[in-house]
Parts: C-alpha cells; sequence; structure tokens
C-alpha cells in the first residue's frame, strides 16, 4: 500500500485530502454537535449535491466549463445554501428546524433535476454521493488545502467566542460578544468543510464524519479540549482504515469510512457499559 | 454627582400586538441589591433582557454607567446570570474551569487569546462562590444549585460591577436556596456588586435585599424594601391583583 502511495499520484491525493478531512471535519463537528446543528450539516451536504450535479451538467452542455472543477460551483451552493437556512432560521422563529428539511429537500430537488437533465455522468456522480478513491485530482487536493486553512484559521483565531456561543447562546450575546457576525462565519466555513470533504467521503455521508467521531469522543470525555482531541483521532482512524480497505476491496470510501466509524463508536459504548457494570459490581 | 449605572428612562415594549412593559422608568445606584417582583407575564424578564442589550425596547432609552445602551461598551462590566433551565445543554462536554473562563472572553477581546493568568483568575472566582475543588470536574455533572454557583463565578470572573441576574434559583431545592441568596448579600456587601435580580423567592430573598421594585407592565413601587409599607392598597391590587396578601418580611407588613 505504502509502495502504491509512493507510485501512484491519485492515491497520494486521496490520502493527503483524507488525512486532512480526518482533522478538519471533526474539528468543527465538535462545535455543530453541541450546538445541536447536526441536521444542518446534513442539508448544507445535499445542497452541495445540487451544485456539483449542475455543475456537471453544464460541464456537458457549455464547452467553455467543460473544465470547471464541479467542487467550486458545490462550494458556492453549500454556502448559498447556509445563508438561506439562516435566513429561514430567522422567519420561522419558532419553528427553526423547518428550515433543515426545506433546505435539503431543495438540495435533492435541485440535484434530481440536474441528474436526469444530463444523462451519462452515473460514474462521475457515484463519486461523489459516495467518495472515491481514485477521482481525487492534484485540484481537489488543492481546494481541500485551501478549506483547511481557513477552517484551520477560523477555529483558533475565535476559539473561546465559539466555545462561549456553544455552550451558551443567551449569555454571549449578553456578554457583548459578537455572537451573530461569529454564527454567520460558522455557518460559511462549515458549508466549505462540507463541500471540500465530499470528495473523499462522498455528499451522502459528509456529515457523519463531522458527527460520529464527535458522538463517540463525547462517551469518555469530560472537557471540551479533550473532546475535540479524540474526535480527530477517531477521526482520523476512521479516514485511514476506511481508505486503506476501500483501496484494497474497491470499495467506496466514504461506506468504508462510515462503518469504520461506527464500529469505532459501538466499541467505546461497549467498553463504557462494561466500565460502568464494574463499578456497580464494586458498590454492590 | 456619580451617574446611576442602570437608568431606565420610560422604556415600553410589545411582544407582537401585546404590551409587555409600559413607560418603564428606574435607576439602578451602586451598591444596591434590587429585587424586581411581579406575577408571572410582569415584565420582569423582558425588563432584564432590556437592561442587558438583547432586545431592543420599542420606545425610551437606556444609560449604562451614564452612556446610551446604545453606545455602551464595556459589557462586561454587567455580569449575567440566566435561569438554569433555559440557558445551557446540560451534557455539555466542559470541565468547570473552561465554563467559567468563558467569561473572560469579552473582556480579552477579539483576536486575543485567553491570557496566562486565567487558571489564577478562575481559582478566585469559584472560591467567592465556595466552588474551587470542582474546578477540574464536569459541568455536567454537578447539581442544578452547583451548576448556578459556577455560573455566577463565570460571571465575576470580568469582574462585573453589576450582576444581573434572572430567577437563578428555579430548579434548586430549598436549602441551597437559601446559601445561595446569602453568597448573593456577601458578594453585593464585601465586593460591592450592585445586584439586580427577578425571583419569585420573596419569603427568602427579603432579608438580603436593599431595594424593590414592583412590577406588572408598569412600575407599581420602587424605593427601599422599608418603604414598601407605604404603597396604596389599590396599588397592591393593580401590581399582583386581588390575591395578594399581607406578611411581615418587607418593610414591615407587605406582600
Amino acid at each position: 500500500m505504502i509502495e502504491a502511495i509512493f507510485s501512484y499520484e491519485f492515491l497520494q491525493n486521496a490520502f493527503a485530502a483524507g488525512l486532512i478531512i480526518g482533522v478538519i471535519a471533526p474539528l468543527l463537528g465538535v462545535f455543530i454537535v453541541v450546538r445541536r446543528l447536526s441536521l444542518i450539516a446534513d442539508a448544507l451536504s445535499h445542497v452541495t449535491l445540487a451544485g456539483i450535479a449542475g455543475s456537471l451538467y453544464l460541464s456537458q452542455s457549455v464547452a467553455s466549463l467543460a473544465l470547471l472543477n464541479p467542487l467550486f460551483l458545490g462550494i458556492a451552493a453549500s454556502v448559498g445554501g447556509s445563508m438561506l437556512i439562516e435566513r429561514l432560521r430567522s422567519l420561522y422563529k419558532h419553528y427553526q428546524e423547518l428550515a433543515i428539511p426545506i433546505i435539503l429537500s431543495a438540495g435533492i430537488g435541485f440535484g434530481a433535476i440536474f441528474i436526469s437533465l444530463a444523462e451519462g455522468f452515473s460514474s462521475d456522480l457515484f463519486g461523489y454521493l459516495f467518495g472515491s478513491v481514485s477521482a481525487v485530482s492534484r485540484e481537489d487536493l488543492f481546494i481541500v488545502v485551501g478549506v483547511a486553512v481557513i477552517v484551520l484559521a477560523f477555529v483558533f483565531i475565535f476559539f473561546k467566542e465559539l466555545f462561549v456561543l456553544s455552550f451558551d447562546d443567551e449569555y454571549a450575546r449578553a456578554s457583548g460578544l459578537p455572537a451573530k457576525w461569529i454564527h454567520f462565519m460558522f455557518m460559511i466555513v462549515t458549508a466549505l468543510v462540507i463541500a471540500g470533504s465530499m470528495r473523499i467521503v462522498g455528499i451522502l455521508l459528509v456529515s457523519s464524519l463531522m458527527t460520529i467521531p464527535v458522538a463517540t469522543a463525547m462517551r469518555v470525555t469530560k472537557s471540551f479540549k479533550q473532546t475535540i482531541f479524540l474526535s480527530i483521532v477517531f477521526g482520523e482512524i476512521s479516514v485511514i482504515t476506511g481508505l486503506v480497505s476501500a483501496f484494497y476491496l474497491d470499495l467506496a470510501p466514504g461506506g468504508t469510512i462510515v462503518v469504520t466509524s461506527i464500529f469505532l463508536l459501538l466499541l467505546v459504548l461497549a467498553y463504557k457499559k462494561i466500565k460502568v457494570s464494574r463499578k456497580k459490581g464494586a458498590i454492590a | 454627582m456619580v451617574a446611576p449605572l442602570i437608568d431606565i428612562q420610560d422604556i415600553s415594549f410589545e411582544y407582537e400586538e401585546t404590551k409587555a412593559l409600559d413607560h418603564i422608568s428606574m435607576k439602578v445606584e451602586e451598591g444596591d441589591f434590587l429585587a424586581i417582583l411581579g406575577p408571572n407575564g410582569s415584565g420582569k424578564s423582558t425588563l432584564l433582557k432590556i437592561m442587558l442589550g438583547l432586545i431592543k425596547p420599542s420606545k425610551g432609552k437606556i444609560e449604562l454607567f451614564g452612556v446610551d445602551s446604545k453606545n455602551f461598551k464595556n459589557r462586561e462590566w454587567i455580569g449575567y446570570v440566566s435561569q438554569k433551565s433555559n440557558s445551557f445543554n446540560s451534557g455539555f462536554p466542559a470541565t468547570v474551569k473552561e465554563v467559567v473562563a468563558g467569561g473572560l472572553a469579552k473582556k480579552t477581546g477579539l483576536f486575543h487569546r485567553l491570557p496566562k493568568t486565567t487558571h489564577q483568575q478562575v481559582v478566585e472566582a469559584l472560591e467567592a462562590v465556595s466552588m474551587e475543588p470542582f474546578i477540574d470536574r464536569s459541568i455536567s455533572e454537578l447539581s442544578g444549585g452547583q451548576q448556578q454557583r459556577i455560573f455566577i463565578a463565570r460571571a465575576l470572573i470580568a469582574k462585573p460591577k453589576v450582576l444581573i441576574l434572572d430567577e437563578p434559583t428555579v430548579g434548586i431545592d430549598h436549602e441551597n436556596v437559601q446559601a445561595f441568596y446569602d453568597m448573593l448579600a456577601r458578594l453585593n456587601q464585601d465586593k460591592n456588586i450592585t445586584m439586580v435580580l427577578v425571583t419569585h423567592d420573596v419569603d427568602t430573598v427579603t432579608d438580603r435585599i436593599t431595594h424593590v421594585a414592583c412590577l406588572n407592565q408598569t412600575i407599581h413601587f420602587h424605593g427601599y424594601k422599608e418603604q414598601l409599607h407605604t404603597m396604596s392598597d389599590e396599588k397592591r391590587e393593580a401590581w399582583y391583583g386581588h390575591s395578594v396578601r399581607k406578611i411581615h418580611h418587607i418593610g414591615g407588613s407587605h406582600t
């Protein structure tokens, strides 16, 4: 495998992009989970699908756009979707969760239209839906690196504000923090991570890499920083194991990555259960 | 003359069609321990939210430390402790230290890391609420009363001049409520922190407070608690309805 990575550029791209995504998706995922926004990640990934499908259709039908990387329109759709979600959440103040099914179904609706308009990109589309080891280009890798720089800078610079906002939104606003502005940037950065991650994990499974490692870490940590650290560790284990098994078994990496992360979650849940029952036994 | 810390000038506020506050004027001076009392739906929490800048009044204005609230920059001078129940996600993975240090976020400023003295400041804030031994515990492991003390510490760490508390004892058992108000009284007297408090615990709080405001859309009384007995029967009835009964806690004979 290591030899193959040195020999093939596509494998280098896939592994480098995978390792980066294994850090940024769970890192942002911690904030998404504790803020109870997990489903928003799902809605945004489906909007990204519309952007990708639209781009694939345009590259078929408009000659000058034939070489356009679908990721760019995917990112644009995802960022646009995140702004729309915010707009809908403020319009439906008492039913904020309504924004999620509206945007999610709009994403699938537009995606389905573009897919049926442009027949014949099913192999490309399969890669976008479930991830691909072979389809990550050098340009895709550069986009992922660019997204990672933005995400890491954002979290590093605004860590304390993001923490306060995530823990207690009302307190953050009352203490004079620019909560609205930080939330807006957070949504845009989330959209970037989703669009950037989907080349490896796939649109349908990208939100799981942001949430399952976090759900696993939260069972065994008590501090916020520990949760971030362990989420990234679980994310990386899932990505590396998932990519290697996808390469050898010729499977979609999105599937193998997510199944590995689910397996890790079950392991941790079993470990916690054994620990608790031992503790109870010791007390009795 | 020193400006009042909070100067509410002819404030009104409506939730859609429903009037919540009607021409409220009130001053909170340095060192006051003010309890805002009133029945459910009387606008108490709305008034606090306006003081905190969380909602904007439809009429009137507020001055904080002598500055129009729209231009007031030193929000860290005003500490806030909300009702435990509506405030935070109780399963949040954070230690007491992380939560209390969060109180320094505004004071430290955007684009700056928390100072190196943060740990010492967290310890001191926790000592003030007698919770220092819990510094490394997870916030979700603590009882409701303990969590509220942690939130007071989070407010204290920024060294506020005023502490605004919205029904802070909801969900705390009766014995701990007494200790909780004792702690607030100590902070008011020893650290000269002005307190503004919305509460239903009239019986418990009266020994500790200095001022009372009786609110029901409008202010029916505001002054020293000892003067509350000067409130006429008509005003008292307008404030709390027919069900109000006289007891001898506040100012000798009321509520």
